[in-house]
């Protein structure tokens, strides 16, 4: 299974972010997106990718990009673990089929039924502009979302990281 | 493969010979519980290396996660402005667990800081673009979250022990030797 590559349009879904809430990729459409995909909520805190992400909120403000986490929990898990980092940018519950967007955008793991650690940069039309699969145990940070955000804001048609 | 945007310079926090060997950075977060733990593992490499190693320290405060941490980082910084940096920065991680607002006055005062300029600075955020610059060149690098290393300017993503540092510090070391 491969991530899905730039140029392509990003798959629509429509997801669980809260017990009576749901968010769906079309909903942003005007605006960049950066989709994070990740393993499971609770891994250990200061080196966890979605505290970063939180620190760095108002870098991705500034290209009006929304922010927004997905992993094949569910949604009460999401609730408590977004609660206890504070986090202020939704996380999606991939879990009914379970993985069934992370299998859309290719970074599904079967083996361990969890999606890989992948990063999406969506521009506003929908189109992947970017796109990254980090080693599990690594997390990504957040240089090369921020290059390919500069990169489609100064207008270049392909992003160059 | 992440990199440090932003070399190492006469401007940085840095504890041994500019021309060692071996430069270790550390963008970190006085708040942090990794952070804490790493600080006796620096001090540890630091006397085993000798003058092999220049150790650099970064702030990466994780604002969000940890209350304390910007504060702590002003302090510090306010006591670098009185030559005081690394007196401040030991102080913090060896009593991490008694950081709060209200113990910093205290601290200052114990490593011997003008109370007023200390406080002054830090009010009128004196320090705060250094703080900024520091976050902005963690970014650009890749710090993915505290502590993060980098050995001779490239990322560290190995565990933050003793031993695993030490292996790929001395495996830097023959690199650059070669």
């Amino acid at each position: 299974m491969t991530a899905l590559k730039p140029e392509v349009q990003a798959p629509d879904f429509s997801l669980s972010t809260t017990p009576d809430q749901k968010v769906s990729l079309s909903e942003s459409r005007g605006r960049p997106v950066v989709l994070v995909f990740y393993p499971a909520d609770w891994s250990p805190v200061c080196s966890d990718q979605l505290a970063l992400y939180n620190e760095l909120k108002p870098e991705f403000s500034e290209f009006e990009a929304q922010i927004i986490g997905i992993s094949v929990d569910g949604v009460w898990c999401h609730l408590a673990f977004s609660k206890d980092r504070k986090l202020h940018f939704p996380l999606l519950a991939d879990f009914e089929p379970k993985g069934a967007v992370a299998r859309q955008y290719g970074v599904y793991r079967e083996k361990d039924g969890e999606s890989e650690r992948a990063l999406f940069v969506i521009d506003a039309e929908g189109v992947i502009r970017w796109s990254y699969v980090s080693s599990v145990g690594i997390n990504p940070g957040a240089d090369g979302i921020l290059k390919a955000l500069e990169s489609m804001a100064k207008g270049e048609k392909a992003v160059n990281i | 493969m992440s990199t440090l945007t932003q070399p190492v310079s006469a401007h940085d926090h840095a504890e041994g010979p500019a021309d060692a060997p071996l430069t270790l950075v550390e963008y970190g977060d006085y708040q942090c519980p990794y952070c804490g733990a790493a600080y006796p593992v620096v001090k540890r490499l630091q006397k085993t290396l000798g003058k092999k190693l220049r150790f650099v320290f970064r702030n990466f405060p994780l604002t969000q996660t940890h209350p304390y941490a910007l504060m702590a980082t002003e302090a510090a910084e306010a006591a670098a402005l009185q030559g005081k940096f690394w007196e401040m920065h030991d102080l913090l991680f060896e009593e991490q667990h008694l950081l709060k607002p209200e113990i910093i006055p205290s601290w200052a005062k114990r490593i011997g800081l003008n109370l007023e300029q200390f406080g002054n600075d830090i009010k009128q955020g004196v320090v705060e673009k250094r703080i900024k610059e520091d976050r902005q060149s963690g970014i650009r690098s890749g710090v993915n979250g505290t502590p993060t290393f980098f050995i001779n300017g490239i990322r560290y993503d190995g565990p933050p022990d003793y031993d695993s540092l030490l292996a790929a510090l001395e495996s830097a070391s023959v690199l650059r030797s070669v």
